[in-house]
């Protein structure tokens, strides 16, 4: 068993965590102030080749895989969670599923791009009554002169504003439920296309979350993804690698909130002593930095297997559970240990409790994954 | 323009506290994390730009550990062409005319064009390799730069002085120059970078591959010998006076008056 990274991944690691601290981290509480998608970082990830990490040569990825990937998610998000989910969105689920279904012109056509970071992808699974619950599913895709018509809504997507493509979910043989359902890319530039404003949300303030609306939107017939009735199979395995993500965004978070809450910890005086010579501090640190630790490896693991071709999908689910709990209750206890001062925003730990809060949501909700992980045991 | 790069591997002291080890000689490294020495971060960076503009080669030269090769190969990705690090634990690492001789040991046969070092290293502040080099190479040199400018056959360069005052000079190549933090913007190295870098060429040498004699360049030849390491004494020179006001008042003014300040 060896725990070590390549070199190569600690390079990569080490660039990404000397760009997120440089350039990412001393705007992070203004873009969560004013609610500002960073176009500009966007671009600067993009020069880096941050958008090829987990694609392969053929389609204009770097091929350095998923844990090389993941490094670099952790890395963004301990600096800004916000943009973290903007990239993970990209990577994952949005250039994802075309990436693991596509045909080679498919490939050619939107990953080479996307992988390039020339045009961003998002990833139409929810719906307002539809999410992890497929039956649900009333946006409907029917076949119309070799044009393929779809109608519905879509809500809560990642990067719909920006995003060049989206790979949705649709019915094509109403009443079969989750087997009448399937996966389409389609282009932003769409006619029946739309965006809505942006929703005003909690935390993750500088990244982008609006509802698709679909109004008689037609893409040629070839735009289907995959083989027809299986979409939401695709989608489910595009999720196996997105758990992994949210997991490695969740860690970032987490290790913010311990590497804000020791350096207080070591500043702040009280009782004339360093609140870090307290036994009662000492404990809540011991206890983050065990759980961001664990959850860290967690989320390696499941990198490394889906690197290794091998199964992961329990393992990303267990990753994500652990890793977003861990990021909630690690952005609470550095709450705690900055005491008043931590719940106003003079300091960055209230931003990662909220931004923290969507991890335990997004990519199907801890119950989900507890359900995925059940299902895994052979419940 | 060949160019060669003296990079230094050096610890982060601003993650931990310094310990030392009970040699009394020696920092515990075991709680940092080392990367390449700042100025000389900025040096890889003129030397890119410098090939960028003018074409040619960059060889970035190191002497360190193994584990340094991660931060040589950063500076690969960062478009460097070649790397050679010497490792050999017969040289005398704490007498900067003693790693001189062992760069310029590694140089020497070679063709070059310029020499860039960062202008001192962060670790022990020595300020005198670059320009000890200079001397061993027998060339040029100029130190605390923060502006080269590639003329023909020379460069034209900014030495930094006292005050902020600037110096202006004209250097003849080949020449080594020492280069000063905040020259140009240092760049992350793109990930096909990092790649590539894997590919390039990364020499391991040794004192006796590049023909440097080892005990022109060991301890006993050097003229400094390191005593000990040690951290300040923290000391308090604070004087607590007690007493009722009246009593204080008259003990601070007997100090005071003793001290001359009265």
């Amino acid at each position: 068993m060896d725990f070590s990274l390549s070199d190569s991944e600690i390079m990569i690691q080490q660039m990404v965590r000397d760009f997120s601290q440089n350039e990412l981290a001393p705007i992070a509480a203004d873009l969560d102030r004013e609610g500002r998608f960073p176009q500009e970082i966007i671009e600067k990830m993009a020069a880096l080749d941050l958008f090829a990490l987990p694609f392969s040569e053929d389609y204009g990825g770097t091929g350095d895989g998923y844990l090389a990937y993941v490094l670099a998610v952790e890395e963004i998000s301990r600096a800004c969670a916000s943009t973290g989910i903007t990239y993970a969105a990209h990577c994952s689920i949005g250039t994802g599923p075309i990436y693991l279904f596509g045909t080679e012109e498919q490939k050619q056509k939107w990953v080479v791009p996307c992988a390039e970071g020339k045009m961003l992808a998002a990833f139409g699974l929810t719906e307002p009554d539809a999410g992890s619950d497929a039956g649900g599913t009333k946006t409907t895709a029917v076949l119309d002169n070799g044009q393929w018509v779809i109608n519905g809504n879509k809500c809560f997507i990642t990067n719909a504003t920006y995003a060049g493509v989206v790979i949705i979910t649709a019915v094509t043989e109403p009443g079969k439920g989750a087997h009448g359902i399937s996966a389409f890319i389609v282009p932003r530039d769409s006619e029946g296309f739309s965006v809505s404003a942006p929703y005003e949300k909690l935390g993750l303030k500088a990244s982008d979350t609006a509802e698709i609306v679909m109004d008689n939107v037609r893409i040629p017939e070839n735009y289907l993804l995959g083989n027809r009735g299986e979409g939401f199979k695709q989608f489910l395995q595009a999720l196996d690698g997105g758990r992994i993500s949210i997991g490695a965004l969740s860690v970032g978070i987490a290790q913010a909130s311990l590497d804000a809450a020791l350096d207080y910890a070591k500043e702040r005086r009280q009782f004339g002593q360093l609140i870090s010579k307290f036994q009662a501090i000492q404990f809540k640190l011991a206890d983050m930095a065990t759980a961001v630790e664990l959850a860290r490896l967690a989320v390696y693991r499941a990198a490394w297997l889906k690197d290794q071709g091998l199964p992961f999908t329990r393992e990303s689910a267990m990753a994500k559970l652990f890793a977003s709990e861990t990021a909630v209750k690690t952005a609470l206890e550095a709450i705690q240990i900055f005491g008043g001062y931590g719940y106003t925003r003079e300091y960055p730990v209230e931003r990662y409790l909220r931004d923290a809060k969507l991890m335990e949501i997004g990519e199907g909700t801890s119950e989900i994954q507890r359900l995925v992980i059940a299902r895994q045991l052979g419940c | 323009m060949k160019t060669f790069v003296c990079i230094k591997y050096v610890p982060d002291t601003s993650e931990a506290e310094v310990k030392l080890n009970p040699d009394g000689l020696t920092v515990d490294d075991s709680r940092f994390s080392f990367d390449i020495n700042d100025a000389d971060n900025y040096a890889v960076e003129e030397s890119v730009q410098i090939k960028e503009a003018q074409g040619g080669e960059v060889t970035v030269l190191s002497i360190g550990p193994k584990k340094s090769e991660v931060m040589i190969r950063m500076a690969l990705a960062k478009g460097c062409d070649k790397a050679m690090r010497v490792e050999d634990e017969r040289m005398y690492g704490h007498d900067p005319l003693m790693v001189a001789k062992v760069l310029a040991g590694a140089i020497k046969g070679q063709e070059f064009d310029l020499v860039l070092t960062g202008c001192m290293a962060s670790d022990d502040w020595h300020m005198s390799t670059g320009v000890a080099l200079a001397e061993e190479l027998g060339v040029n040199h100029a130190s605390m730069v923060n502006k080269v400018e590639v003329l023909d056959g020379k460069v034209k360069v900014n030495r930094e002085l006292e005050g902020g005052l600037l110096e202006s000079v004209e250097v003849e190549l080949p020449a080594v120059l020492t280069i000063q933090t905040g020259i140009n913007e240092p760049r992350y190295a793109p990930i096909k970078g990092i790649r590539m870098a894997q590919k390039k060429e990364l020499n391991v040498v040794s004192l006796d591959d590049i023909g440097v004699d080892p005990a022109a360049v060991g301890a006993d030849a050097s003229g400094i010998e390191l005593e000990k390491l040690y951290i300040p004494e923290v000391v308090s020179t604070a004087e607590y006076l007690e007493g009722e006001p009246e009593e204080k008042a008259e003990k601070l003014a007997t100090i005071l008056h003793k001290g001359g300040l009265l």
